[in-house]
């Protein structure tokens, strides 16, 4: 019961316990299917503690440089823990939920089965 | 066929962007291909990245064309540090709009692939880096940093492949960098083929002396130079020598510069070397030949125009010094900034770099002669195979600028051969003076002889020639029984003659003065027959005289008598009777 006080009594008010920023280049399949995988993720597992923006880097161009970003579509882990970088489509689950620190709490591996 | 060519010629030829890099224009034969892109690649150390900052500095400085930097491997901060040293202010580039510095950070650690991806983030902060300032060159160093951050490769050669096409559309000249792979050009063996013109850059330690070399591989759509060319990261930037360049077809001077010495000038037929042509002057160690050269440096400077020194033995205070106890003061040249002396060990540098430092001076000092002292020297610094080719290029830079040149070379002493003057330069050079020891009974002497001289007649004595307080004098030419004589020969020689012309003319002394006793002996041998003749005259006049007296006084006699007895017919019989 304890780590679960937390995450519900402050992110809610304050900031959510994760900020997601998605970088995309327009309607490309590659960013369309990352924003739904996103989506998808986020709504799974993070319902209500997360903050995602996403952001096209066509309309911001400035942001790629001062993003540092590379490979798009790139989603970047601002918090919880250590910035993280997931380039891609995010399509291989495992390894964007492991990226994210989500792998220990599954919250609905009997929806799995 | 000739209309064929004039359609040739007509053609546009392939548009250039100048890099304004020295020596790489001239071998690309105007720049590198103008909106296409170009890979500068090899092995660490070669100087690519400094290769790429000076194209985007000499652009913006030079051809008014602002550049974009993408640093893969280093910052913009570091960047600028680096090439500080070079004279190259990339921070006040950037404050002019001038260039843009994009330092992109690729760590494997950070990134997490997730499935399809593309490299549009970086095509995207290139175009708004290249739109920004309106770039009109790009250099990307290096761009397989990509590869150690993405482990995709099928997805980063496509992304390279359609970043060298969307460059080429975006209309930039794009110099990329790249480490040379084993066996290939690049470690992907990918850049080489989609760029338009590979550059390779090598840096090899031959003899512990470094050289390093450029090489155009290919360049598309153009002819170029072939050879590998010595470069040299030098205090201004990179600096390419063309090897060969000279096609000789200079131009030439009919003028003639003055030796310097003027009994050397009769030497010659014009008097002197023929201006732009190269002198080198050989021999063996202590016959002068610094001084030679500098009394030809000292001529120069006399009819106002100027002369640079080179001088790798001595140090230009030491040389003033020596020139100075044969009654050549340079000093005041210098003063005036007519000469100029540039002294160095030629074994601080490779070749490359003392052939750069000459031309980076000459080009400076405008100079109408450059002497070299000596030229032997530089072979401790390379083979003979590179200091000839150094040699021969510096020779034909001087020509094409008709500067005279004039070099000297120490000759071995024990063998008097040289395999440098011998097959190297002398083939090179317009004039070659030949300064030896004559050496003979206990003495040496300095000889000095001509031994070719391009287009124009020459002397073909050995000269024996003194060095005095007063400068070079050369000797007249003293012929013994043996041929010519020098030295204390020459002075007995010179003594012998002297007791001889001196018998000689007392003898005709003499011999005039027996003449004058002769002659005056004979007059007076006249005068006393002329006193006798006078004599014996009036004698003769005297009886003359007389007889006449008497034939009158028996005219008289004889008419005293006719008259008594006056026959006209007997005076004849009387007469004969008589």
């Amino acid at each position: 019961m304890e780590p679960l006080m937390p995450p519900i009594a402050h992110p809610e008010p304050a900031s959510p316990e994760y900020l997601l920023h998605l970088f995309i280049t327009g309607a490309t399949p590659n960013s369309t299917r990352a924003v739904r995988n996103i989506k998808e993720i986020c709504e799974q597992y993070l319902s209500g503690r997360y903050e995602l923006l996403i952001v096209d880097i066509y309309q911001q161009p400035e942001l790629a440089q001062q993003e540092d970003l590379i490979g798009v579509p790139t989603l970047i882990k601002l918090r919880p823990g250590l910035v993280r970088r997931l380039v891609g489509d995010l399509s291989d689950r495992e390894r964007v939920l492991k990226a994210l620190g989500l792998t220990t709490p599954p919250v609905s591996p009997p929806r799995h089965e | 066929m000739q209309a064929n060519n004039r359609a040739a010629t007509a053609l546009p030829q392939l548009p250039k962007s100048p890099t304004g890099i020295e020596g790489l224009d001239e071998i690309t034969k105007g720049g590198l291909p103008l909106g296409r892109p170009t890979l500068i690649c090899g092995s660490a150390g070669c100087g690519k990245t400094l290769m790429g900052v000076e194209f985007l500095v000499r652009g913006a400085q030079r051809y008014s064309e602002p550049g974009v930097l993408m640093a893969f491997e280093e910052t913009g901060e570091e960047l600028a540090a680096n090439v500080a040293s070079l004279g190259f202010d990339l921070n006040e580039l950037q404050t002019r709009k001038m260039l843009r510095i994009d330092h992109v950070h690729v760590d494997r650690s950070e990134i997490e692939e997730t499935g399809e991806y593309d490299l549009e983030g970086l095509f995207i902060r290139l175009g708004h880096a290249i739109d920004s300032i309106g770039a009109k060159r790009v250099v990307l160093d290096t761009i397989e940093a990509l590869f150690s951050g993405f482990p995709n490769q099928g997805v980063l050669r496509s992304e390279i492949r359609r970043l060298f096409r969307w460059l080429k559309d975006k209309g930039v000249t794009t110099v990329i960098t790249a480490e040379r792979g084993e066996g290939t050009l690049t470690r992907q063996g990918l850049e080489e083929y989609v760029s338009d013109c590979v550059i390779l850059l090598d840096n090899r330690v031959i003899d512990q002396i470094t050289t390093r070399r450029l090489r155009i591989v290919k360049y598309r759509g153009s002819t170029h130079g072939t050879n590998e060319y010595p470069y040299l990261i030098s205090e201004d930037g990179i600096a390419v020598l063309p090897v060969t360049s000279l096609r000789l077809d200079h131009e030439v001077s009919d003028q003639v510069d003055s030796t310097g010495v003027p009994a050397l000038d009769e030497m010659f037929g014009r008097g002197g070397y023929f201006r732009g042509s190269s002198v080198l002057i050989t021999g063996t160690a202590g016959t002068a030949k610094t001084t030679l050269g500098a009394f030809f440096a000292r001529q120069v400077c006399k009819e106002g125009r100027r002369c640079l020194m080179f001088v790798f033995e001595e140090s230009p205070q030491q040389l003033i010094r020596n020139m100075r106890s044969v009654g050549l003061d340079l000093q005041p040249l210098i003063a005036q900034g007519l000469l100029h002396i540039e002294a160095s060990r030629p074994t601080i540098n490779g070749l490359e770099r003392h052939l750069v430092t000459i031309h980076r001076l000459v080009h400076d000092f405008q100079p109408a002669a450059v002497v070299i002292d000596p030229i032997s020297n530089l072979i401790s610094v390379g083979n003979i195979n590179e200091v000839r080719s150094m040699l021969t290029r510096l020779i034909d830079f001087l020509k094409v600028n008709n500067i005279t040149a004039l070099f000297t070379a120490l000759i071995n002493t024990r063998t008097n051969q040289n395999e440098m003057t011998e097959e190297g330069v002398s083939s090179l050079v317009d004039t070659w003076i030949s300064v030896r020891d004559l050496e003979g009974i206990g003495e040496r002497n300095r000889g000095l002889s001509i031994l070719k001289s391009r287009g124009m007649a020459h002397s073909n004595q050995v000269r024996e020639f003194l060095v005095t307080s007063q400068g070079i004098e050369l000797l007249d030419v003293v012929v013994g029984p043996t041929g010519i004589v020098t030295g204390a020969s020459r002075l007995t020689q010179q003594l012998q003659e002297h007791a001889r012309h001196l018998a000689a003319q007392q003898e005709t002394e003499r011999r005039d003065r027996e003449l004058e006793r002769r002659r005056r002996m004979l007059e007076a041998n006249i005068a006393n027959l002329r006193t006798e003749f006078e004599s014996v005259e009036e004698e003769l006049r005297q009886i003359n005289t007389d007889e006449q007296h008497r034939q009158q006084a028996l005219a008289s006699g004889n008419q005293r008598i006719a008259a008594n007895l006056p026959r006209p017919s007997p005076p004849p019989a009387g007469e004969i009777d008589e």
